[in-house]
């Protein structure tokens, strides 16, 4: 589904290489886990794959489905699949929160060729997923994540998810800002979302995450690029020792 | 006004000068009244203020008001529907006032032309201060509009709304109200039309003690009309006035706003947006005088610049030697969507009290990336990202208002302007 080719990329303002020569292939109804020390890469990554102006890709390919997704632009990739769960969803003031799903979960119709959801239905389909999540529905009456706490926050970004029902799901420290009840109730989230033809990219410092969400892959990030992969164990003898025996292997 | 001797006249003075003479036999007023409308023609003859006159620095009368159209009586301006469904409606139409007019309980309407006649209205015709262009062109001119009193303890459930419906010409009105003692209300003010006019109005609000009000402006004349208001408002003890002021249309605007708190307890709050578009200029100027102890006020104006637009808001707050324990605050913050808009913002606070909170801010900023990335992040394409951040920015301030019936209202009103300049 997601194949990462020798990947590079700078920062557009300062021409700072964050990702040098990164490769990691993903395939359908696979979770793979990223893990990292500070300053890796791993949010860069994920920006990179939801199309974040910020950064200009200078080698390398990202091919989603086979296809190249460099020449797109943020909605053009959204509306292909891709999905992003923000580590610091942005708060935005004015745009109502329902009118703003409405808008989204319509733009991906349109995308599939489906025609806009009549309200009846996309009320009925906005209460569901926010009752799964334990969300009241009077925070959605808010503006945008405004005033939502932390884990609030991060609770509506997986309500987008299930809403929007993306392919490709890119979880940017979803766990960072969670209380252990808030890290369960949106892991079960987004495990009832895992299925044959949905992968997901889980980005996260902590084996805690992965207790929860179970991964079929994890890798190790650093300076830009995957230095060790392998199946859950690692990410179990990463928190057991550290990141500094598997980045001494790789140097 | 200017008392400098302008070395020749444009064409706008000299015709407003004729058109004085040739229709002075028209115009309605006792010997009080025609005394007044004497003192404003001579302050016209002294030339329209220049950037020199510092309150007019920003928006160059004089130059920006070349021509004015002739008078057009036979003009036939249509009436609208209000922004809310069964609200009382008065209309002006082509300048003048219907003789048949909604009965509300409380309220109580006569026609400004009477009142004129009969002189009762003459002290409300003096000028603001040296430079009252706005006020000196009304006054000579004004041959209409509507004096409304709302009875002390009125409170009225649907708004009144006064609508200025111009179809060409030269259109003056003013629109006295009076809000007695605890009554409350939501007055509309409507300015639109279709003509290439030139419109002067002027409103004049008196709130009585613990009187409650919501005064909407709605301006949306055509891109061809020239729109010069004043507001004016005394808000007495404990008496609470909201002015929301919507810009939306004109092709050279200045809207006055000139409050004063005369009783203590007091509260004013301005909210405006201004959206700016094509080749035109916007002009909102605020003096507020907090003239006794313990009043409030908080002002907040956001604009949207597009196109050629040029915007100004100038807001001055004084807070008199005695009004001890003011509290203050004045933001202005403007969302510049082209290279070619451009908006000037003048704050002013003028403070001889040593005792108070005042502040002002004001930012210019274009669409936040983070923002746009975000919506785009989600499928919304470029375009309808970038159109709900607009809205966003403006929609604040009128989900502030706390009415769902007038949020609606207004809103509706920011969609109508979205789909003709989006």
């Amino acid at each position: 589904m997601l194949e990462i080719k020798n990947l590079h990329a700078r920062i557009v303002d300062d021409g700072t290489e964050i990702i040098r020569g990164l490769n990691l292939t993903v395939k359908a109804g696979e979770v793979a886990a990223i893990m990292g020390p500070n300053g890796s890469g791993k949010s860069t990554l994920s920006y990179i794959l939801a199309g974040r102006e910020d950064y200009e890709v200078t080698e390398g390919d990202i091919l989603y489905n086979g296809h190249s997704i460099l020449e797109m632009d943020p909605a053009e990739r959204a509306t292909s699949g891709i999905f992003l769960a923000f580590q610091y969803p942005m708060e935005i003031p004015g745009v109502a929160t329902m009118e703003f799903l409405k808008v989204a979960m319509n733009e991906q119709r349109k995308a599939r060729g489906e025609d806009p959801l009549k309200i009846p239905e996309f009320l009925k389909r906005v209460k569901e997923a926010a009752a799964s999540l334990s969300m009241d529905m009077a925070m959605l009456k808010r503006p945008l994540n405004v005033g939502f706490s932390g884990g609030e926050k991060k609770r509506a970004e997986i309500l987008q998810m299930k809403l929007l029902e993306p392919k490709l799901c890119v979880l940017d420290e979803t766990d960072s800002g969670l209380d252990i009840d808030a890290l369960k109730i949106v892991s079960d989230g987004v495990n009832a979302l895992r299925a044959p033809d949905r992968a997901f990219l889980v980005i996260t410092h902590y084996q805690r995450l992965l207790e929860h969400i179970v991964p079929d892959s994890v890798h190790v990030l650093y300076k830009g690029q995957v230095i060790k992969s392998g199946d859950k164990s690692l990410a179990l003898d990463l928190e057991a020792n550290g990141y500094a025996g598997v980045i001494g292997e790789a140097a | 006004m200017n008392m400098h001797t302008q070395p020749q006249r444009t064409p706008a003075e000299t015709a407003l000068i004729d058109a004085f003479g040739d229709r002075l036999s028209l115009l309605p007023g006792d010997g009080a009244v025609m005394l007044k409308r004497d003192d404003a023609i001579e302050a016209i003859k002294h030339g329209l203020p220049t950037r020199r006159i510092e309150s007019w620095h920003y928006t160059d009368l004089r130059r920006l008001l070349n021509v004015v159209p002739d008078f057009d009586p036979s003009a036939v301006a249509k009436a609208v529907a209000p922004i809310v469904e069964g609200s009382a409606v008065l209309p002006i139409l082509n300048g003048k006032s219907d003789a048949k007019t909604p009965a509300v309980d409380g309220v109580t309407v006569q026609r400004l032309s009477e009142k004129l006649t009969d002189g009762s209205i003459a002290p409300g015709l003096d000028p603001y201060g040296s430079d009252d262009a706005i006020g000196a062109l009304n006054t000579a001119f004004v041959a209409d509009g509507y004096f409304v009193d709302i009875a002390d303890g009125t409170e009225l459930d649907k708004p009144l709304e006064l609508q200025n419906l111009q179809a060409g010409g030269q259109t003056h009105v003013r629109l006295p109200v009076r809000v007695g003692a605890g009554a409350k209300a939501v007055i509309v003010e409507r300015q639109t039309g279709e003509g290439a006019a030139l419109v002067s109005s002027v409103s004049q609000l008196v709130l009585g003690e613990g009187a409650e009000v919501t005064w909407l402006i709605v301006q949306e004349q055509p891109e061809t009309a020239t729109y010069l208001a004043q507001f004016k408002a005394d808000i007495g003890k404990n008496a609470k006035l909201t002015l929301f002021v919507m810009n939306a249309g004109g092709k050279l605007v200045r809207q006055e706003i000139m409050i004063r708190t005369t009783g203590e307890g007091g509260d004013f709050k301005l909210r405006g947006i201004n959206l700016l578009a094509g080749d035109t200029h916007t002009d909102v100027t605020m003096v507020l005088d907090h003239a006794v102890p313990h009043t409030t006020s908080t002002e907040v104006i956001r604009n949207v610049v597009t196109g050629k637009a040029r915007g100004v808001f100038q807001g001055r707050i004084n807070v008199h030697q005695y009004a001890q324990k003011t509290n203050a605050k004045m933001a202005c913050n403007t969302l510049l969507l082209s290279d070619d808009g451009e908006f000037s913002t003048k704050p002013e606070l003028e403070i001889f009290a040593d005792d108070v909170v005042c502040g002002h801010g004001a930012t210019v900023t274009e669409i936040d990336h983070d923002h746009l990335f975000y919506l785009m992040a989600r499928g919304v394409d470029e375009k309808s990202a970038r159109g709900l951040l607009v809205k966003a920015f403006v929609a604040e301030v009128i989900e502030e208002l706390d009415d769902e019936v007038i949020v609606e209202a207004l809103e509706a009103k920011l969609d109508e302007w979205f789909v003709t300049h989006g």
